[in-house]
This record gives C-alpha cells, structure tokens and sequence, in this order.
C-alpha cells in the first residue's frame, strides 16, 4: 500500500471531541455529513481543504476519549490516507485500522514531519518519507493488516462470514 | 506455570486457553457486549452482514441513556430504531429511558460478575473493573462484529499496579486520587495498559468509591483496570442478584440455570486475581494521608492543581452527575455542603441522578429536597450534558464545574466554554459559592 499527501499536523492529546463533537454522534448519520465535521473544534479549515491521501499527523495520545467510531469514520470519510502520531489512544488506534485507515505510531516521523510538507508511507517497506529523510515503523500483524487490506473489519468479518 | 496479572487470566479464560502471554493476540468471547443510544448505528453495521438473527442475544446489554428523553425527532427516531431491534432480536437485558448510565445500571443489575469480560461501545466501559471483571471500550464495529461472531481479536495488555496506603483524609475522595494519578502520569500514562489498583486504602473504601477509580482510568489511556472483588462486592452482588437476578432468570423462561450462589460463587473461584509476583510495567505508590483535593483544569484531564490554586474561579454552571460521580454517596456529600443553602446568583446547579435507583434513594433520604429547596435542577437519570448531547449546554465564554470525567474543548457542546472537575462536594460548594472554594469554607 502506498500513500502520498500532505501533512496536517497537530499536538498532543488531540481528543474524540475535536475530532468530531459529541453533539453530532447520534444525529448525523450521511457520510458526507460526517466529513464536513471532521477536526471542527480543533482546524475549522481542515474539513475544506483536506485532499485525498492527506495525512495528519498527531503528537503523543492522539484520538483520547471515547470510543466514537466517527472520530476514525470522519477522517476516512475525507480521504485521508493515514494518522502518524508518537502514540495512539487505543479505541482511535482500533476504530482506525478497523475502517481501513492506517494508524501508524512512529515517534520519529511525527516529530520530523513538518505542517504542510509532502509524506509518502509504504506499507510493503514499512517506512515513511517526508524531507527530513525516511523513518521505519514497526509492521502490523498479519491478521490486522488483513483487515486493514479489506477495507475495515465490516469487509474482513463479511468475508469470513461467507467462507464456512 | 508462569505468574499471571489479572488481564491475562481474564483474557484466558475468554479466549478458552490456559495461558496467554503479554502482547499475544487473542479471540475474546465476551460474557456481555453493551451498547447505547449509538446502537441503532451499530444495527445499521451489523445489517451489512445479511444475518437474520444475532448470535449471541442474551450477551447483549442496551441501555438508552445519552440523549434521554429524546431531545429532538432525530434522537427519539434513533431510540425508536433501537426499541424495534431489541423487540425483534429478544434482546432481555434492554433498559429505557430514565433507568439511568450504562455503567450504573450493569453494575445494579449485576449482570457483570467478578472475572468476567465486558466490551461496550462506550470508553468508560473500563468502569467494571470495580468489581473485578474486565471492561474495555469497543467501537461500533466492533460490537456489529461481536454481534455477528460472538468474539473480537485483543491483544493481551501490560499491567501496571497502582498502591493506595492507608485511608483517605476527611474530604479527599477517590476520584481525587484519580485526578492525583493522572495528573502525576499524564492522560497518557496507562496508556494501552491493564491498571490494577492495590492496597489498603483501596480495600477501605466504599464500593461506590471503587467504581470512581477504573472508571477514570479511560481518562488515563488504559485498556481496562481492576480491583479484586471482596466480601463487600460479593455481598453487594448476591444482594444485587437476589433483587434482580431470579426475575431475569425467570423473564427467559429459562429452568436450567443453575443457582444464584453457586454461579457467583464459579465466579469468584475462577480465582481471577494476579498472582503475587506477577511482572508489572510499572508500580506506583500513594499514600492516602499524603493526598488532598484536586481540580482537572481545561482543556485536558491531566491537568490537575490542588483545589486552592484555582479557588476564586467564578463558575455559571455547576453539574453533579454521571457514570463517575452520581451515585448516592455523591449526591449525600453534596447534599450535606448545599443543606439550608442557596445556589448563587447567576449560577445554574444541574444535578442528575446515575440511575432510577440512585434517584429513588435520594428521595427516600431526602437529599432531592435538599437539592430543589437550594434552587437546583434535578434532570432524568442518563448521562446528562456531559457529552453535550441536549440539555444544560453552556453558552459560550461559560465555566462549569463538574463531576464528569471528561473536560476537552467543546466536550459539553460549547467549544468556547471551560470545564473544570472536581469532586462532587466541590461542585456543590462552587454552586453556593458562585466560584471554586473548599466546601469546608462554606458557612454553616
């Protein structure tokens, strides 16, 4: 898998509720809808200006909070090809590679990678490439990168519910 | 055999293996899968699997309680959807409008035993290790899957143990030992972590205290937290599934079930406690003496300050509820600082019940009078605004006090507004006072 954006970066601890504000969570159902609200509390012009295959890129913990699947949802919604971050919140982490988004922890890139620069991530090499030079990251395991390869668990769980 | 934490043993006997080690990836079968008002949603997933029938209806809790009653069409439309799915599903454990917050109502209908694994589509779920289970938040995606499969893929977590010595000093509670530690540690600091809470103080407290800890641990990154079940929470279960289990038992229509005591007690026996010298990432260790009162500051849990550094911060709102503090002892500790009071000027004080029960309790000791004679607003037992779904949203540039657990930018629907949490006794002091004050300075 190969992806190749722009950067979007933030801090840390960068939280489910503004990512996508609780509010909206059991009202908003288009997926349209639920892009338009992505990042709203936290980069009002994220949600317009985003392009597909764009990465964001977080500090330590991103995506604490609750357990909302629009915070992962919002972003796929837009395009976005991955999240780099030095650590992530656990539920994010799931609810990411369970919708197909690539979740990468990475200390090194997320510090490296600047606000707006261009970010290549290849899966197969397991590396990101952005200006500051190329910094490896830890696989996924097989059976994870499988779902992520299906295209969320939905697909992977279809999949597996179809062959006996 | 190796020595084993608790989330080992709990994830083993899930996954029917002996053994798991650290960071293996197991297949779970959860005892009980929760969801709320986000389960229409998840039906919605689930649909996409072309099944008829779930395949494990009697694992499945629902609970309406995030946006109850219904605020707008929208919100009734997706309870509405959420009643058709339990009628036709058969779904036994669903609980309406007004029953009160997840969490609260599993732990009253002990539908959750010691040993047991949780999952729910709500990051508080961490809330069962109060009484020895094994609670992790989910995604809705999840819980379609689980509802497909009966079991979902967890990586078996490091532990940390976290010591509390000695008794908590008069006015200290415990989520301000849980503010005290994620201030020390960071909102990151039990970061995909099993935290098991140990020691004297914690064996000390009252089970409602208990219920505090892991469920602010979801503020703290972890995966799950624990405390060991002891002959307080087995009495409170047995009394608990005297009041509520045979009625359920009996809804089924089911005859083999075996007795309530000898099920707890399998349950209990399973011996779901770490081993001595089981391997821990990391230990910690408090002294109760040495704790005092402590104040979450906006925009992040882990900022914490002793009370006195923020005292004089005027406040417009002050909110007593919730899954982490608004139980009856809560609402006893506000109820004693607001007696014979009033609420400010220029304040609003919102309080709400954790559940029916709590609520019923509270009238019978006559702590809801309290409230309403000093000028609060009592609200149904749910989670109230501390999502910002409906009611009691701040207006812009507004503070709030509050006994949540949360208080990111925009958490109660207002992105300009400030919440700070506290204890509930702060909470209903800053709601006499007009601003954060130690409820020991207000007057008789």
């Amino acid at each position: 898998m190969h992806i190749t954006g722009r950067a979007w970066k933030y801090g840390d601890n960068v939280n489910t509720d503004v990512i996508f504000p609780g509010k909206y969570t059991y009202t908003i159902t288009e997926r349209a809808e639920i892009a338009r609200h992505a990042l709203e509390d936290l980069d009002p012009t994220f949600a317009a200006a985003v392009q597909p295959g764009d990465v964001i890129v977080g500090g330590r913990n991103f995506g604490c909070g609750s357990s909302r699947e629009q915070a992962a949802t919002c972003l796929v919604y837009n395009g976005v090809g991955a999240v780099i971050a030095e650590s992530i919140s656990r539920i994010f982490y799931r609810n990411a590679l369970n919708n197909g988004l690539l979740a990468i922890v990475c200390p090194a890139a997320a510090q490296a990678i600047q606000q707006g620069e261009r970010v290549a991530i290849d899966t197969e090499r397991h590396v990101i490439a952005c200006a500051a030079g190329e910094f490896a990251f830890p696989p996924l395991s097989a059976s994870v990168m499988g779902i992520v390869a299906a295209g969320g668990l939905v697909e992977y769980v279809k999949a597996r519910l179809a062959t006996p | 055999m190796m020595p084993q934490t608790f989330a080992q043993k709990a994830l083993a006997r899930a996954a029917g293996l002996d053994f798991v080690e650290v960071g293996q990836v197991v297949d779970a079968r959860p005892d009980i899968v929760l969801s709320h008002d986000n389960t229409a949603a998840i039906r919605r997933i689930w649909r996409e699997f072309g099944q008829e029938r779930v395949a494990i209806p009697d694992r499945i809790a629902i609970t309406l309680d995030h946006a109850v009653p219904a605020p707008t069409t929208k919100h009734a439309q997706n309870h509405a959807e959420i009643r058709q799915f339990v009628q036709e599903q058969g779904i036994r454990h669903f609980f309406e409008v007004g029953r009160g917050i997840c969490h609260q109502v599993l732990s009253e209908e002990a539908l959750v035993l010691p040993g047991q694994v949780i999952l729910g589509a709500d990051s508080h779920t961490t809330h069962f290790g109060w009484l020895g289970a094994f609670g992790a938040g989910i995604g809705r995606s999840e819980v379609a899957t689980l509802w497909a499969t009966g079991e979902l893929w967890l990586r078996v977590p490091e532990s940390m143990k976290i010591v509390l010595d000695g008794e908590l000093p008069p006015g200290v509670t415990a989520k301000d030992f849980a503010l005290r530690v994620i201030g020390d540690l960071g909102a990151d600091g039990g970061l995909y972590m099993s935290v098991e809470f140990h020691g004297s103080g914690i064996a000390a407290m009252s089970l409602e205290s208990r219920m505090v800890l892991p469920n602010m641990m979801a503020e703290f990154g972890a995966k799950n937290a624990w405390i060991g079940a002891d002959e307080k929470t087995v009495a409170y279960l047995e009394r608990r599934l005297g009041d509520y289990g045979i009625k359920r038992l009996g809804d089924a229509g089911g005859n083999a079930n075996p007795p309530i005591s000898q099920s707890l007690n399998l349950s209990i026996s399973q011996s779901l406690f770490p081993d001595p010298d089981a391997s821990y990432a990391s230990e910690h260790h408090y002294r109760a003496a040495d704790l005092e009162t402590y104040i979450a500051c906006p925009h992040s849990v882990d900022k914490v300050v002793p009370l006195s550094a923020v005292a004089g911060t005027r406040v417009q709102q002050a909110f007593l509820g919730t899954c982490t503090n608004g139980r009856l002892e809560d609402l006893a500790a506000a109820a004693e600082v607001i007696r014979g009071k009033r609420v400010a000027p220029g304040v609003r004080f919102l309080v709400i019940p954790a559940s029916s029960e709590v609520l019923k309790a509270a009238l019978a000791q006559g702590y809801i009078q309290d409230f309403v004679e000093a000028g609060a607003v009592i609200g149904v037992p749910g989670c109230g605004p501390c999502m910002g779904n409906h009611m009691g949203i701040p207006a812009p540039g507004e503070v709030i006090i509050s006994s949540a657990n949360r208080n990111f930018r925009g958490r109660m629907g207002t992105a300009d507004s400030e919440i700070y949490l506290a204890n509930p006794a702060v909470v209903a002091a800053a709601a006499v006072a007009g601003v954060i004050v130690d409820p020991r300075e207000i007057g008789e």
